[in-house]
């Protein structure tokens, strides 16, 4: 008997196609809970942030998620470059996203500010040249 | 009716217990047991892949006779547009609209007719309504019945409107009534289907509490006596001036027609059942611009000409399509009948089939389980074990509707265990 559920994903930079796997994973997860769909929601769309700017700001990483029966925890953690001003990163529009990744539509500056909009709680350490860990909670 | 209704089902003694449909099913609905093929009617939606896969064509499609005509005092046939695009060399619909009577039907009311007052409508609905944008298209069934199993949250999006084949057959009903005065009961409407999911649909409607659809005939059944028809009413010279519909109603056949007939750029169409879900999966996700007004999806390659119930090769039905539509004027049908009801008239509710337990905590001890016994398992999703995947069979283990030695692999390792024991006796 065992009170939550824990699920680690590696997120790996060298494939975009891969990107969003984990959010995916642990919708479908939630889903077969009997999560009410409008957490579902809130989950897939915060992780998929996370997700997507590991790939394209930390060269991957790793995600560690916990869901109890309470709530459910997602931690991503990299070893990426570090956010230099993490108020002006929260900014909604502000992006360092390289042109190449703004071609492929993203780097519109809202990662972080969605992640903060569709979790309950979040909280980022960072590092300049050691990482970022970033994790955040949302609520059943 | 119950809730889960399908047409699909197995001829038992044609089933030779093989693993193609569990591996096709897009929903994971089918299990071999004892050898033989079992469908979870609560998980089918009735995509008809496992109809398509079947070399033994132990997968079949309920579907009512023809014969049925004989029940009623006058038939009106409701002929898919999709179905135009079966015959060689058609340059007029009039022929088959004029062969299906020859057939035997009193009147004919083409769902291509109906399908312009649905556009008409729709066109209205998604400008009436873009906080609801995208709006996703419920003519196909497949479709309407996935997204009420697995995407929650794309329920709201769906179009509230029933499908073309509802709104001929309530048109053609009020139009019987009025020429022959009998009462309802004695109209036969007969949709000719290119699919089980429109047989489904008729039989247990989604968004609406009854079909006005009396008897649903496979395509492919009544095809050879079609073409002889057709052939017959030429050579007669019977061909009838009966179609009411243009372009836009004829382009619904297939994938495109329907976004087509709605006169924006702003749409995404998907056929194929496994790219419907990957597109359901991204508009769940958010990950489409809130500019795009509207999502059509048809569970078949190419649209409704490729279901499974039709005769030609959907590729070639588009090309025969297209060639026919090429004279048609735009649309014939530019008002909507003031007397027609073409709003859905029921919520449409989540049905979460898939969930594991009966509540979280159970939910939660159940998904360690299938984690725990997923690592014993190969990861080969073989499918020996009669599940589409090793986590198939792990979720049906801890639902209790299967056993770990249900796995050859791990069967075997059981017997050389103990064999093992036996020989150290």
């Amino acid at each position: 008997m065992s009170d939550s559920l824990k699920l680690q994903y590696v997120i790996s930079d060298e494939d975009f196609t891969r990107a969003g796997e984990a959010s995916g994973d642990v919708k479908a997860k939630l889903k077969m809970m009997g999560v009410n769909p409008e957490v579902i929601r809130k989950v897939s769309i915060a992780m998929y942030e996370g997700e997507i700017n590991m790939v394209i700001h930390a060269n991957g990483g790793v995600i560690d998620v916990i869901i109890t029966t309470k709530d459910i925890t997602m931690i991503l953690k990299d070893k990426g470059p570090g956010i230099k001003d993490v108020d002006l990163a929260m900014q909604a529009g502000y992006s360092t996203a390289s042109e190449n990744v703004r071609a492929l539509g993203f780097g519109a500056g809202m990662g972080l500010p969605n992640m903060k909009k569709y979790s309950d709680e979040m909280n980022i350490e960072t590092e300049i040249g050691v990482g970022t860990t970033v994790t955040m909670k949302v609520y059943f | 009716m119950s809730e889960f209704y399908t047409s699909v089902h197995l001829d038992k003694d044609l089933c030779k217990g093989c693993i193609n449909c569990i591996k096709r099913c897009p929903t994971e609905a089918i299990r071999v047991r004892n050898g033989k093929a079992v469908i979870k009617k609560e998980y089918c939606i009735d995509c008809g892949e496992c109809i398509r896969i079947c070399k033994n064509h132990a997968k079949l499609a309920t579907t009512d006779s023809m014969d049925n005509i004989h029940k009623y005092k006058y038939v009106v046939a409701l002929p898919a547009p999709s179905l135009y695009a079966q015959a060689n060399n058609l340059d007029d619909v009039n022929i088959v609209l004029s062969a299906l009577k020859e057939m035997g039907f009193d009147d004919v009311f083409e769902v291509s007719a109906a399908a312009e007052v649905v556009s008409l409508l729709s066109r209205r609905y998604i400008e009436e309504n873009k906080d609801k944008w995208p709006i996703i298209s419920t003519a196909c069934p497949s479709v309407v019945r996935l997204i009420r199993v697995r995407f929650p949250n794309l329920v709201e999006h769906m179009m509230p409107i029933r499908p073309p084949m509802e709104i001929a057959a309530e048109m053609a009903r009020k139009r019987a009534i009025e020429k022959t005065g009998l009462p309802s009961k004695d109209i036969g409407i007969f949709f000719l289907s290119p699919c089980p999911a429109k047989v489904t649909s008729v039989k247990s409607p989604i968004g609406y509490e009854k079909s006005n659809v009396d008897q649903v005939v496979a395509i492919k059944d009544i095809y050879p006596k079609l073409i002889s028809a057709m052939t017959h009413v030429v050579e007669q010279n019977k061909v009838e001036e009966l179609s009411q519909s243009g372009k836009i109603g004829i382009g619904w056949g297939r994938i495109g027609g329907e976004a087509a007939g709605l006169l924006t750029d702003s749409y995404l169409a998907a056929d194929g059942i496994e790219n419907v879900i990957k597109v359901l999966e991204d508009l769940e996700d958010r990950k489409f611009s809130k500019t795009l007004s509207f999502i059509e999806l048809n569970a078949c390659t190419g649209g409704c000409v490729g279901g499974v119930l039709q005769v030609e090769n959907p590729f070639l039905a588009i090309v025969k399509l297209k060639g026919l539509r090429k004279y048609l004027p735009v649309a014939k049908i530019h008002e909507a009948p003031p007397d027609i009801h073409p709003e859905w008239t029921q919520d449409v509710e989540y049905l979460p089939v898939f969930k594991l337990g009966e509540n979280m905590v159970e939910s939660l001890n159940m998904m360690n389980q299938v984690d725990e016994l997923c690592k014993k398992f190969p990861g080969l999703d073989c499918g020996s074990c009669g599940a589409p995947t090793c986590r198939a069979l792990a979720r049906d283990i801890v639902r209790g509707a299967a056993n770990e030695k249900d796995c050859i692999h791990i069967l075997r390792e059981y017997i050389h265990k103990i064999s093992d024991e036996f020989s150290h006796l």
